[in-house]
């Protein structure tokens, strides 16, 4: 049941807030970690079109969070910015990995309680994520706030701005759906927009769920405030051009590397593998995730019309003057009423077990392709910079012969910035492959272990509905034997 | 597509079973009619009627004959035409052979699009032959309790016309007849409504006999029921077959997932294939178990009834004509204008309707006859069902059950 609150401002307050509005929570997570600010430039500076341009990523110590009202958000900082990969990397990798096998699957989050906010078009459906953990790193060990969808795509943007171009694969959001809605908005109380409500719900949950397992995500201090912080999510607020640039960043780095044509030299067989591996299994779920949302719609034509001839079997017995077959044809109508339930509950099991998981991973592996392209555009950089290197290199050797000694030393100054670049370049290259491996191998896991437990689950739908099915056909036939 | 238009025949040594949905028809060595053989071509089934008798009707004790379905209808025709039977529930014709949606997907299948495979293709040609053969059976077992009912019943199996229809051995060249009868079924659907009229009491009309009355009140709404339940039957059973084959593609994909797929998924995929195939199976039996045991059940009945009903309308028109007849010639006599005419014409409306009077007793027994066979007809039926139903739900439960314990030895 919506009930529209006097409606929030899909836009933030334009107030300001001072450091201690926020309360003293988000203060000590700062303590821990000091990546607080990472979001502020990285929404704004994310470069839309050229590939060239990498990612923006802050990675200087940066002092308490400073809360930003959203004109400060909108006006872009043109302070040029270094790229390396966060520190929070090198910091406590051992450190994060022990604890990976420890206690870490010990949190739970539930997603509930769809509430509309609003009216027409201005409305939106706020969420309660609840988090239950015995972590530390949490201050409750049961707490819960309100969210609401572009909060969840802020979130997912902000971690995969931070993390995807270093190897690790983010799970995807949830998808936008402008049609489905645009009938919640409008208030249209009906079964299609209560379905597309937990169909969302049950998404949402989902990717929070996969983005809490990964070892890394789960330490982001951004996720860790969009769980705990029970402010309005004013940290998060979301910049649909920013987030379409990220989107496509992450979407679009397959696109930009092909433009690139990278000859890459694999010398690596077992990225080539990989690549061919997922782009397989890409199809054959896409296939299967096709046939398996025609069987949805099916099975729910199927209870639609089960329905129908049960009221009608119910007015046959009426009708009929024979009071034993009568009786047995209402019995008929009854079992038959009894039957679409489990017609509907079939579906239900066939779409949020089935088809939903073969979607998640079909978007899934699109985010592991997009991290096996980020480590080709790596790649190609670290060319780059060896081939300015050399460059460099040869034009000093001019100079020499040329004798212009300021010139000169100019030239030394560049080829020494241009070797620091050519290592880092292999190192980064070197760390994003050995990331990715890691992080493969943990999908693979995850996957393995996802795919067997959801087959179980869904074969156990299927058990219950044929058992079901025996109940009542078993308590039919002796009305049916009983016509005389 | 060549295949599909290859004549289908009977599997040999399978002989049609008798239609369940008349009730138990008394096995009378006296007259036994069967279809032993029927071939479908392209655009007609040509049914083989065999008979073995032993009345003096017949030039030899036994007999075959090669019949189209045009025969079929020209035979009810001549029976429902007849004022002799006016007082008797004429079996329903069978109806028309359809396989023009059966050909069609066939048809399409065959020029289909590639983006089935080859395995999918199989099957799902598999499946649409299947329904064809199914659909083929039908039309023979329909075609064949109708002559078996009219072999039953006292009166008509002494019928002249249905004599020639069983030893003729020649064309009955009644096609010549189908414009005729073409129109004449247009002429028969205006008609149609001006019947319905007079029966549904509109026209004010009522039967004399309580019996009768009560009957003409059950079979109109009776009728529009069963009629309804019929098409919803149909639905849901049209919806089971959707089902079943949805499961095609799913198992293929599975199976090529279960090739290709890491090795700690591969048994998963490949019994879940499994799984889905024999799924498919045991789904498009309910879908056809469904069909036999309860939309032909519901379909036979609602074409029953309208011949009961049709019984009831011609007592109904007969009593009208008569009254119509009297008013015309109280009308004649009055203003002494065409008398003659008028008194011919209410002797003959007087003849058929005191015929009719005469064969109420006839009539009755014909409707307590049709709701007997009725009863039990619903009871063998939805037993049937309820036990098939039944069947395929443990076997499904077992199959799924099993393919459990499998998977989860497996984690």
């Amino acid at each position: 049941q919506s009930s529209p609150s006097s409606p929030e401002p899909a836009s933030l307050p334009a107030e300001d807030i001072s450091t201690s509005s926020n309360g003293p929570k988000p203060a000590e997570i700062i303590l821990d970690d000091d990546r607080e600010d990472l979001f502020a430039e990285a929404t704004e500076e994310v470069s839309l079109d050229s590939p060239e341009r990498d990612p923006i990523l802050s990675s200087d110590p940066s002092p308490a969070i400073t809360p930003v009202t959203p004109t400060t958000l909108v006006t872009p900082r043109m302070e040029s910015k270094s790229v390396t990969a966060p520190v929070i990397f090198d910091r406590s990798r051992e450190e994060i990995e022990e604890e990976a096998n420890g206690d870490l699957f010990d949190i739970e989050i539930n997603v509930s309680d769809p509430e509309k906010v609003g009216d027409g078009m201005n409305a939106y459906m706020a969420y309660r994520v609840t988090t239950k953990t015995s972590l530390s790193m949490f201050h409750q060990n049961e707490f819960s706030v309100k969210r609401r969808f572009s909060d969840f795509l802020g979130l997912h943007s902000k971690l995969a701005t931070k993390y995807l171009h270093v190897g690790y694969i983010v799970p995807p959001a949830p998808e936008k759906s402008i049609v489905g809605m645009t009938k919640v908005k409008v208030g249209k109380e009906d079964s299609s927009s209560t379905e597309f409500v937990e169909k969302r719900r049950a998404a949402l949950e989902r990717y929070l769920q996969r983005t809490v397992k990964h070892p890394i995500l789960l330490q982001d201090p951004d996720l860790r405030q969009f769980l705990e912080s029970s402010e309005v999510f004013k940290i998060f607020f979301f910049n649909p051009a920013a987030r379409a640039g990220i989107l496509r960043m992450v979407n679009k780095a397959a696109d930009a590397v092909n433009k690139m044509t990278i000859k890459m030299n694999e010398s690596d067989a077992w990225f080539e593998e990989k690549q061919q591996q997922f782009e397989n299994l890409d199809q054959q779920l896409r296939k299967l995730h096709a046939s398996v949302e025609a069987l949805v719609c099916h099975r729910k034509e199927l209870s639609a019309n089960t329905a129908a001839f049960a009221k009608s079997a119910a007015m046959l017995g009426n009708s009929e003057d024979h009071t034993a077959l009568s009786r047995a044809l209402s019995q008929l109508a009854e079992v038959e009423e009894k039957i679409d339930q489990l017609h509907q509950e079939q579906a239900f099991a066939d779409f949020y077990v089935f088809s939903e998981l073969l979607g998640d991973y079909i978007r899934l592996i699109a985010a592991v392709k997009g991290v096996l392209d980020h480590r080709m555009k790596c790649w190609q950089k670290w060319q780059d910079a060896q081939v300015t290197l050399q460059k460099k290199r040869e034009a000093e050797a001019k100079l020499q012969l040329a004798n212009k000694p300021d010139k000169l030393q100019q030239a030394k100054d560049e080829i020494k910035e241009w070797e620091t670049k050519v290592q880092q370049g292999e190192r980064d290259f070197e760390q994003i492959s050995k990331t990715i491996r890691k992080e493969v191998s943990r999908f693979e896991k995850e996957r393995v272990k996802d795919f067997k437990t959801v087959i179980i689950k869904y074969l156990e739908s299927l058990v219950q509905t044929q058992q079901q099915l025996i109940k009542y056909w078993e308590a039919f036939l002796p009305e049916a034997k009983a016509i005389a | 597509r060549r295949r599909m238009e290859e004549p289908l025949e009977m599997p040999p040594g399978e002989e049609s079973k008798p239609c369940s949905f008349s009730g138990e028809l008394p096995a009378d060595p006296s007259l036994q009619v069967e279809i032993s053989d029927a071939v479908s071509e392209r655009d007609k089934v040509k049914f083989t009627v065999q008979t073995k008798s032993s009345l003096p009707h017949f030039t030899r004790p036994a007999l075959s004959v090669v019949r189209q379905h045009e025969d079929f209808v020209w035979l009810h025709d001549t029976f429902s035409e007849n004022d002799e039977y006016a007082g008797i529930i004429i079996p329903p014709a069978p109806p028309r052979p359809d396989f023009e949606a059966s050909r069609e997907k066939l048809q399409r299948l065959g020029e289909g699009n590639s983006t089935l495979t080859r395995e999918e293709f199989a099957k799902i040609k598999q499946e649409l032959e299947g329904e064809y053969l199914a659909i083929f059976k039908k039309t023979v077992a329909m075609h064949e309790v109708f002559l078996q009912r009219l072999a039953a019943h006292p009166i008509l199996r002494r019928d002249h016309n249905f004599h020639v229809f069983l030893e003729y051995n020649q064309d009955l060249s009644v096609r010549g007849k189908n414009r005729k009868e073409l129109l004449g079924g247009f002429f028969r659907n205006i008609v149609k409504s001006a019947d319905e009229a007079l029966i549904t009491g509109v026209s004010g009309l009522k039967e004399v006999d309580e019996f009768f009355e009560h009957e003409r009140t059950f079979l109109l709404e009776y009728h529009t029921r069963v009629r309804d339940t019929c098409l919803k039957a149909d639905r849901v059973m049209r919806s089971h077959k959707s089902l079943a084959e949805d499961y095609i593609p799913i198992a293929v994909a599975l199976g090529s997932l279960g090739t290709q797929e890491v090795q700690q998924l591969q048994m998963s995929f490949l019994k879940l294939a499994e799984l889905f195939e024999r799924l498919r199976k045991l789904e498009g039996r309910v879908a056809s178990d469904e069909d036999l045991k309860l939309s032909d059940l519901l379909k036979y009945y609602m074409r029953d009834s309208q011949a009961a009903k049709d019984l009831l309308y011609r007592r109904l028109r007969a009593l009208a004509d008569y009254e119509n007849a009297n008013k015309a010639l109280d009308k004649a006599r009055m203003k002494n204008k065409e008398v003659k005419s008028a008194e011919t014409h209410q002797q003959l409306c007087c003849q058929r309707f005191e015929r009719l009077s005469t064969s109420a007793k006839q009539a009755w027994a014909e409707l307590t006859d049709f709701k007997s066979r009725r009863i039990s007809a619903f009871r063998k039926n939805l037993v049937e069902l309820a036990e098939l139903e039944l069947k395929h739900a443990k076997a499904s439960s077992l199959l799924l059950r099993n393919t459990l314990i499998v998977l989860k030895g497996d984690v």
